[in-house]
């Protein structure tokens, strides 16, 4: 090859803020050229899949729905990437919070009071936090990489999901399908919007966001976060306590994306089954990647994976268009950020090209040399 | 106020055209998939089933699908979207849908659902199935004709009573033309996991089974017979492709016939409620790809078997019938009824297994 890749002297701030609409505006022309060559009108289609879903009330409280997990989960998953700790394992966690926040809510089925909800909810925060903690717990103790350690726990989650529907928390009129029973209205999360779906979730989302943000930016625990992120050896100098941030990034993680599980569970699908999640753990990573690993970037990068996601069900309805394109959209999108991400610390150089001795770090010249 | 007239009357205009149009406006009809159409099993069938329908009806019908879509908040979506959107019928093809389509039936009372495999109806909802049991019971001869060790495998999903009533379908069928067949079961928890189907397949060959049913939809399990040199029957599609020679037949699902038969209801306006069970007779099921490589006399008997089930006259679930633990469940001279097929949860006399709890 005749290029290598350098580390750039300074980051552009500015750029850091404007990949993300480079990366959109690259996904466009992209996707433009994709569908005039399937002979669909690219306006069209961008029609469908941003605009038609929001079109109505009914689609913006939709919106809400679909929008309200990938928050909360990212909003959690912002902090341990902060900090440098790579949870892969949101999916898991979001199960686990789940199923024991739906185990709850089926100890509740002949209670009617609207108390039922907070221990339904506290048992789906804990749980998921917990599921997390095992991950906290092996990487603190036995030093073992938290990225397959939590993308191992979500197959296990989920196989405890399949294990309990099957056979515990299965609902016994219902011919041994496997599901639970229905939960009482007193365990379902309140709805916010008369006649939609919309749900007190999205508020809690937003609220979370905001807390993580408030963390982050505004107290000394979030400093020591960032600080661990930037530098593990600093931090320790520093006098920080690589472990506790440890546990602390990882349960709050957990548990934020517990509660989206027990808010998922207890919300709109209103019974345990076998697929309560589909991939939102997954999602999220995206999530909070696109939003630049920012609380607020969070809010709007949710709620265009969001649209991608409604938007891709119009365009198959109105358009006949395959559900591949939304992955196309969303693999497109991730590609494009993440080579900005590159792109706005290192570059490409020429090899022949001499490098200016006061752009390049030290470390690096060091190691020309 | 020139304005607002040139408004009303383009209004007027449009309103005109649109009551033309709804004269011999196509009936527009809506399919949600759980899996890709491409999966080469329980989607593709459905889509098979919607196409050929659209065909069927030239022209009358216009069709929409939506693939790919989660059991869960997603569906109850989708199914409302394309309530919303003006499809007069919407068919939601995964157990999964059962909730949501019973939810979002109840405020569209104007638009006909149909649900396949659940148990849910209502004022505008009806269920369909499929009377696998049949299939079943014709793989079973032929499983029981062929098996040289007299031990056949049975891969299945999910302890339901329709998987139960068909491992009991091929047992009775195996067993009446081979008294010391055996049958092993392997549950796989899945519908569609080419690698757990594989698995399955050869941890049963291991024990000695000779010939693999499946209840599960990836063509893994006759790739997996045919590496041994064993023999397979193909689940839901034709999956002769996948297996030259271990490849016996397919049970292959037909939906065309029910949707063609729904939406002439819907336009004659004699659609109605109901729990519609559909098997050879009504041209749900058929026998696909019957293997070359039969012997002549395993051949006859299923085709023997086919003309029987296309009477509609083979119906194995007929008392005396006793589960394995000796209870008689089926009274002599009783045959169960579809209601009571819905709630099969014991093993005929003779399977050395229980199901699992």
């Amino acid at each position: 090859m005749n290029f290598k890749i350098e580390k750039r002297a300074e980051a552009s701030e500015l750029m850091r803020w404007l990949s993300p609409f480079i990366a959109i505006g690259a996904t466009l022309v992209i996707t433009t050229l994709f569908f005039l060559a399937l002979n669909k009108s690219p306006l069209e289609v961008f029609y469908n899949f941003f605009i038609a879903p929001v079109q109505d009330l009914y689609g913006v409280s939709e919106l809400a729905v679909k929008v309200a997990p990938l928050m909360l989960i990212a909003a959690g998953l912002l902090i341990c990437y902060k900090a440098n700790i790579w949870n892969i394992g949101a999916e898991g966690q979001f199960i686990f919070g789940g199923l024991i926040g739906g185990w709850a809510g089926l100890q509740f089925l002949d209670v009617n009071s609207p108390w039922v909800l907070v221990p339904v909810m506290l048992a789906g925060v804990v749980a998921g936090a917990a599921w997390a903690g095992i991950a906290a717990f092996l990487k603190t103790v036995f030093n073992t990489n938290e990225i397959l350690t939590t993308i191992m726990l979500n197959y296990v989650a989920l196989n405890l999901l399949n294990f309990a529907v099957h056979g515990p928390l299965r609902d016994p009129a219902g011919f041994n399908f496997p599901e639970s029973a229905m939960f009482n209205s007193s365990a379902a999360m309140p709805i916010i919007w008369q006649d939609t779906r919309m749900h007190l979730g999205i508020i809690i989302a937003v609220i979370a966001c905001i807390g993580v943000w408030f963390i982050l930016s505004r107290m000394h625990l979030g400093f020591r976060i960032r600080v661990r992120g930037a530098d593990e050896h600093a931090a320790r100098f520093a006098g920080f306590n690589a472990k506790a941030i440890t546990w602390f990034c990882l349960l709050i993680s957990g548990a934020l994306a517990g509660l989206a599980g027990v808010i998922e569970v207890t919300g709109p699908i209103g019974q345990l089954t076998p697929s309560i999640s589909p991939g939102y753990g997954y999602a999220a990573i995206i999530v909070a990647f696109l939003g630049r690993l920012h609380p607020i970037g969070i809010i709007f990068s949710a709620t265009l994976m969001g649209l991608l996601y409604l938007g891709g069900e119009l365009v198959q309805m109105f358009l006949g268009l395959p559900m591949a394109l939304t992955s196309l959209f969303q693999g497109l999108l991730l590609l494009f950020i993440l080579a900005g991400d590159l792109l706005i610390t290192h570059r490409f150089v020429p090899k022949w090209k001499k490098p200016k001795a006061d752009e390049v770090p030290n470390a690096l010249a060091e190691g020309a040399k | 106020m020139l304005r607002t007239l040139s408004r009303y009357a383009a209004a007027a205009v449009l309103s005109i055209a649109s009551a033309f149009a709804l004269a011999d406006d196509p009936m527009k009809v809506g399919f949600v998939y759980v899996g890709p159409i491409g999966d080469h099993g329980w989607s593709y069938e459905h889509d098979r089933g919607r196409k050929l329908m659209e065909e069927h009806f030239a022209g009358k019908v216009e069709t929409t699908y939506v693939e790919n879509v989660a059991e869960g908040p997603d569906a109850e979506r989708v199914i409302r979207r394309l309530a919303q959107s003006g499809h007069d019928i919407i068919f939601t093809t995964s157990f999964g849908f059962m909730n949501p389509t019973v939810k979002v039936a109840k405020s569209f009372p104007k638009v006909t659902f149909e649900h396949a495999t659940g148990y849910k109806r209502g004022d505008n909802v009806s269920t369909y199935v499929l009377r696998t049991y049949e299939g079943r019971y014709i793989s079973g001869l032929a499983a029981g004709m062929m098996t040289k060790t007299n031990t056949i495998g049975y891969i299945a999903s999910f302890p339901i009573p329709e998987v139960i009533r068909d491992i009991n379908s091929v047992y009775m069928a195996a067993k009446s033309v081979n008294p010391d067949v055996e049958i092993k079961i392997v549950w796989v928890s899945t519908w569609f996991d080419p690698a757990k189907e594989t698995n399955a397949a050869n941890a049963l060959m291991d024990q000695g089974v000779d010939v693999i049913l499946q209840h599960t939809d990836s063509p893994a399990p006759v790739i997996a017979a045919e590496k041994r040199g064993l023999k397979a029957i193909g689940q839901a599609s034709d999956m002769s492709e996948f297996g030259p020679t271990a490849h016996m037949f397919s049970v292959v699902d037909e939906w065309a016939a029910h949707y063609i038969r729904t939406v002439d209801e819907v336009m004659n306006d004699t659609w109605e409620v109901e729990d519609y069970w559909g098997g050879f007779k009504e041209d749900m099921l058929s026998i696909g790809s019957i293997n070359d490589n039969l012997p002549a006399d395993v051949k006859k008997v299923v085709e023997d078997a086919i003309a029987k089930a296309n009477a509609g006259e083979l119906n194995p679930f007929t008392g005396p019938l006793k589960d394995n633990t000796g209870k008689e469940v089926i009274p002599a001279g009783h045959t169960l009824t579809d209601e009571e097929l819905a709630g099969v949860n014991w093993y005929v006399e003779g399977i050395d297994d229980t199901i699992p709890q």
